[in-house]
């Protein structure tokens, strides 16, 4: 019963850390090629809920299906699904013994079973997409923080993934460099690309955004469209949040 | 350097020497010890008057097998150790508490109990099992065997040299296999995740992303674990395998040379594991 026009659906998700209900009845849609931006207090859930999204934590109850594949532990299909689902974070991540070509080719090569030839050339696409193709044989730590978050965005469409997941990709990074890695998204989401974004960055929000959530301890409290969310937010909670960030 | 000394340096040099002297002056007197130091050298090179050549003798046969045995027994525990490691980091239960089992039974025994139990229940029945002796002697007893000799010393005895490799290497495998564990789990657990969010397998994962990097980490202590290792190599002269330490018994044995030959072979083994020890640190520090 998986419908086309969905990407990722989540019913009633339940997670635990422990004693900590991380997670508490969470149930969202995500349309094919739809943009949302999830938003909140830290500690709310919104990392562990995308964490979710592509098996790197597992819900306790409930059902989740990404790309009509459906994920729990154990599940067999759980490396196909990762390679459709590319997930960008917040430290980067990148490997620090491969050069940035190398980090781009080694999941294309080793997963995906491409040539050497043919990975190489995914790869310097993808660094144009995302304004490098210079860089391409230093290594991750002579670069600065936003080319290597953008070094990490381009892996991740290395893969040729279907849906993008951005844990706060600009909260480790210092104020110059977040517009060009905002740029580099916002690009992305011109080309159709389902994505997911955790962050703060309400012009990017106001930008690119088809759907708004607000989280607040574990509880998904408020889905809607940017124009009501920014000017007219149904829940006070998420309005006192708003204030809070926008207003200095 | 003489300059910072102060007298209560000095003072301290001063008893030390007298100390040293008056042991010097015990064996001296007391024990009557008549030093032959002069014939040490010619145990070391030897001179064959009827071929007319220089030979190693037993003391440089014996050093020759020691640096042998080390090389190879480092090699081995190199792969049991990673393979050990990995296994310790494992998401398998089972597999977790075999090697933490291993591990742990190699550390609380002593090593010279180790290695009798290695010795006896697994490197014999091996070297029954492949026939080794049979092939050893067979090559012992061809012509061109320049190559064997210089890589296995003599080839009678190449049999006794492989258990003394493969004990050593169990050995020194549950302290490699430590190392390696620390070096896996310094890697941050993002490097884990990324590789995982590419679609790599909890292999690949480990061949690609952690073991190159982790390894590069704990070269450093791997390099002084296998300093320790020939040390420790003097152990297995007690199953009889013809290293240095066995061959200084022997030569104390037949020439009653007891403070010469075993200060030679202290200092043999010195010169070789402090000149490894400052390499390591040289290279080390290029490294940086």
């Amino acid at each position: 019963m998986t419908r086309p026009d969905v990407m990722i659906e989540a019913q009633n998700l339940d997670k635990f850390y422990g004693p900590f209900h991380a997670l508490k009845d969470v149930s969202i849609t995500v349309g094919r090629g739809e943009k949302m931006v999830i938003c909140g207090p830290s500690g709310s859930g919104k990392s562990t809920l995308i964490r979710c999204f592509n098996g790197l934590e597992w819900h306790n109850s409930g059902r989740l299906t990404v790309d009509g594949i459906e994920v729990f532990e154990g599940a067999a299909e759980i490396r196909t699904l990762r390679q459709e689902v590319g997930m960008v974070f917040q430290q980067f991540n990148l490997f620090p013994h491969l050069t940035v070509l190398e980090n781009l080719t080694i999941g294309p090569m080793k997963v995906r079973g491409l040539t050497r030839a043919q990975a190489e050339e995914t790869a310097r696409t993808y660094l144009d997409r995302v304004h490098i193709p210079e860089q391409a044989n230093k290594y991750p730590a002579q670069l600065s923080g936003g080319q290597q978050q953008r070094v990490a965005i381009a892996r991740s469409l290395c893969m040729e993934t279907r849906v993008m997941l951005f844990d706060e990709p600009t909260s480790a990074l210092d104020p110059e460099m977040i517009n060009e890695v905002l740029d580099v998204m916002v690009e992305l989401a011109g080309t159709g690309m389902t994505m997911v974004v955790v962050t703060h960055e309400m012009g990017f929000a106001r930008k690119v955004a088809d759907t708004m959530v607000f989280m607040e301890a574990g509880r998904i409290v408020e889905v809607s469209p940017p124009d009501t969310f920014f000017t007219n937010p149904s829940s006070e909670r998420c309005r006192l949040f708003l204030d809070q960030i926008l207003d200095h | 350097m003489l300059k910072k000394l102060r007298w209560p340096d000095y003072l301290i040099l001063a008893v030390l020497a007298g100390f040293f002297g008056y042991v010097w002056y015990t064996i001296e007197g007391t024990l009557n010890y008549k030093w032959r130091w002069e014939l040490i050298p010619s145990y070391i090179v030897g001179w064959h008057s009827g071929r007319e050549e220089y030979f190693a003798n037993i003391l440089l046969q014996g050093l020759a097998a020691t640096i042998r045995i080390s090389i190879y027994a480092s090699i081995l525990a190199l792969i049991f150790g990673t393979v050990l490691g990995i296994a310790r980091c494992s998401t398998n239960l089972t597999v977790r508490m075999l090697a933490r089992t291993y591990l742990e039974c190699l550390r609380n025994v002593p090593p010279v109990v180790v290695v009798f139990i290695f010795f006896f229940f697994l490197s014999q029945q091996l070297i029954d099992a492949l026939n080794l002796d049979r092939w050893a002697r067979g090559i012992a007893r061809a012509e061109n065997n320049g190559v064997w000799e210089f890589l296995f010393g003599e080839m009678r005895r190449f049999p006794s040299l492989v258990s003394g490799v493969i004990v050593l290497a169990l050995f020194e495998s549950a302290f490699v296999g430590e190392i390696v564990r620390a070096g896996i789990q310094s890697i941050p657990r993002g490097q884990r995740e990324a590789a995982r969010s590419i679609g790599m397998s909890r292999w690949q994962e480990m061949r690609y992303i952690v073991l190159p990097q982790a390894m590069k980490k704990v070269v450093p202590p791997l390099a002084n674990q296998f300093i320790s290792l020939i040390k420790d190599s003097s152990i297995i002269s007690l199953i009889s395998v013809q290293e240095l330490t066995y061959k200084t018994v022997e030569l104390v044995a037949s020439s009653r040379m007891i403070f010469e030959a075993w200060i030679t072979t202290a200092a043999f083994y010195f010169v070789v594991c402090f000149s490894l020890s400052r390499l390591f640190a040289r290279l080390e520090r290029k490294r940086r």
